[in-house]
Parts: C-alpha cells; structure tokens; sequence
C-alpha cells in the first residue's frame, strides 16, 4: 500500500516509490522534488531561506536552499540513487503581500527560487519544470515513480508540472 | 547586552507576552465593538512558541484558508506582525461591517473587491491598536507600515514571518485570541520583532536588566 509522506516547513524528506511525498501551503518557500529516473528513489525538501552562510544559526540544514538541496541529495545518493540519473521540479516562492518592506524579506521567495536553482546548477541537476513565483500559496504533492509534480492553490484547478 | 535566545525563554518571558497579548488584543477588542457598534469579549490569549513544522496544525490546519493583514513596524522596535483570521470569522466580519448581513458562507468563495479593502481596514484597526497599547505599556515608538492583505492558505501566509524568525531560530512566537460578539472570531496575532527589539521589549517591560 503506497503511503504519501509529509514535509513541513524546513524540512526534507526521502520518499521511495511507490509512495508520494507531500508539503502543504508552500509561501515563499520552494518545495525542491528530486527523483533518480532509474530507481525512483526521490525527495523533497520544503527549504525557507536561500544562504545558510548568510545566518548566523545555521543548525536545520533543512531550512536553507544551499544546504537543504545538498543535504536531500546526500541523503538520496545513501539511499541508492546516482547523481548523474537525478531531476529536480520545483515550486513555490511567491511574494504573498503585496508590501514586504523588512529587507530581510524584499523579494525573498525569488532569491530562494534563485538560490535553489544556482545549487542544482553546481550540483549538475537538470531542472525538469518549475511553478514558481507570483504571490499565492501552493501545496504540492511528488510521485517518484512518474515524476509527476502535482501543484494545488486556492481557487485554481490543480495541475501537474 | 546578552543576547536573547528564544529556544530559551523561561516562564516569565512567556508570562510577560502573553501579558502583551492580552492588553493588545483587549484594546484591538475594544476597537473591533466601536467599529461594529456591538460588545465583544475576548478570551485570555493563548501564547506559545511553537516550532515552524507545527504552526499550521496549531491554527487547524495548514491549508486552512485564512485572511492575513501583515505589516511591518519600525521606530524603536523593528519587525513586522500579522494578524490572521479564519475565512468564516473574516466573511462574517465583513458582512457585519458592510450591513449586508451574514450571508451564505461558502468555502473558498473569494473575497471581492470592496470586501478586501473592508478586510484591510478591519485588520489596519485591530493591529494599531494592538500595537498601540503595546507602545504605550513599553514607551517605545512604534511606527506601522501600509497593511498587506492576502487571502490564503495558512501555512503560505505563515511562512513570511516564519522566515522572519527562521534567520534566529526554528520556533515562531503566536498568540491566539478568540473574539466573540453573536458569533465567535478566531483570530491570531503573530508578533515578529527582530532580535534587538525583543530584548527593548523585555528591557522596557522591566523583565530584563
């Protein structure tokens, strides 16, 4: 019986086919979905700030785009994935209001967007599909087995990237 | 200045902001009767620390739709704060607000446009003078921004003053308050003051030397 397993925020998870991995209510976080097309050994990391170098408590990898990317893969390579075979989709990182003058936080959900995408770069992951950016929340489910990358939002139909 | 760890607060910090919480949403209360020409009492308000992967079960759900006035503060505290109210309380509110009535709530059903702007207002009300009694019990100058208003899941609204804490800790601080007038209005206040002004807070409150 397949199971779907859940990521919260600042989170990763590993998620081996036939099951599905699942996190809910994405902001301007990034839900990062990586899966081996070989042997469907896949993840999903629910990461909130692009640089770990960039804060001073650092310690949940899982929070930051660099770190949590590299730790998701570290994780999937342990558990019999290769490197070369893996694919990533991402979603996420929406500006939810319109004002968000802290500086901290001006455009914070494209920096994670960038962030993630300059970490698969390096990590010589090739981007799938991506849903990304505008300014409403998604919740998203990942099915290793197909790949498929299932975006839910508020009043939209779902659809699968 | 030792810096303040928020894994580490003990009781009377915790005693302290739910103190905060209580006279601003009492006074946010008081505002919420004069604008809707009713009474409305309020419940002692529920703080806690909770850790970022709880917070959406902790306000019933991470895909709980929810409508989310958020601003940021400047003066001598910085930060931001967020109010949040439960899609039915906000729906009801507005309907009370606009004499239209309570109409047939619908979940889902988006908010027009003169609904939002009506949400906005309530919102701008409740967190200045939330805000307000904050800044005349610590006697600190506290400036809000422009309201932002987002209809949306919980969990997306939250993660934007989630990420606020998450570059200190992996922990948010809520208070939960409950108003009610003919119906019961959940609502919640997420307080975010960046790290120095929590200790201008305490210092203020005479909490902390």
């Amino acid at each position: 019986m397949a199971e779907m397993i859940k990521v919260g925020m600042a989170d990763l998870k590993l998620c081996i086919s036939p099951n599905s991995i699942t996190t809910l209510g994405l902001g301007s976080c990034v839900g990062v979905a990586i899966r081996d097309t070989a042997n469907k050994v896949g993840g999903l990391a629910h990461v909130m700030l692009p640089d770990s170098k960039e804060i001073k408590n650092n310690s949940n990898i899982a929070k930051f785009a660099d770190t949590g990317v590299e730790e998701l893969v570290r994780q999937m390579e342990k558990a019999g994935a290769l490197r070369s075979r893996m694919v990533a989709k991402i979603a996420g990182g929406a500006q939810m209001f319109a004002m968000q003058q802290n500086s901290a936080l001006v455009k914070v959900g494209d920096r994670n967007v960038a962030a993630v995408k300059k970490k698969l770069a390096e990590l010589k992951i090739p981007i799938r599909a991506e849903d990304t950016g505008l300014n409403y929340g998604r919740t998203v489910e990942f099915y290793p087995e197909t790949g498929d990358y299932i975006i839910k939002a508020v009043g939209k139909p779902p659809k699968t990237i | 200045m030792a810096e303040l760890d928020l894994n580490n607060v003990d009781d009377m910090y915790y005693d302290v902001l739910r103190e905060i919480g209580n006279i601003g949403a009492g006074n946010a209360a008081t505002a919420l009767a004069t604008m809707l020409n009713t009474k409305v009492d309020m419940t002692v308000p529920k703080v806690a620390l909770v850790e970022f992967s709880e917070m959406g079960e902790a306000m019933g759900g991470e895909e709980q739709i929810m409508a989310g006035i958020y601003l940021s503060i400047s003066g001598d505290i910085t930060g931001s704060i967020m109010f949040l109210l439960e899609e039915k309380s906000a729906h009801d509110l507005v309907a009370k607000l606009m004499g239209t009535g309570a109409s047939d709530f619908v979940e889902g059903q988006p908010f027009s446009e003169i609904e939002q702007s009506a949400l906005s207002e309530i919102g701008n009300i409740i967190v200045g003078s939330y805000l307000n009694s904050l800044s005349m019990l610590t006697n600190l100058k506290i400036i809000e921004s422009v309201p932002s208003l987002a209809v949306d899941m919980a969990e997306a609204l939250l993660s934007v003053p989630a990420i606020e804490f998450g570059m200190v800790g992996d922990q948010m601080l809520l208070i939960q308050t409950s108003f009610s007038e003919d119906t019961e209005l959940n609502g919640y206040f997420v307080l975010v003051p960046d790290l120095p002004s929590y200790s201008k807070l305490l210092k203020a409150l005479g909490v902390m030397q």
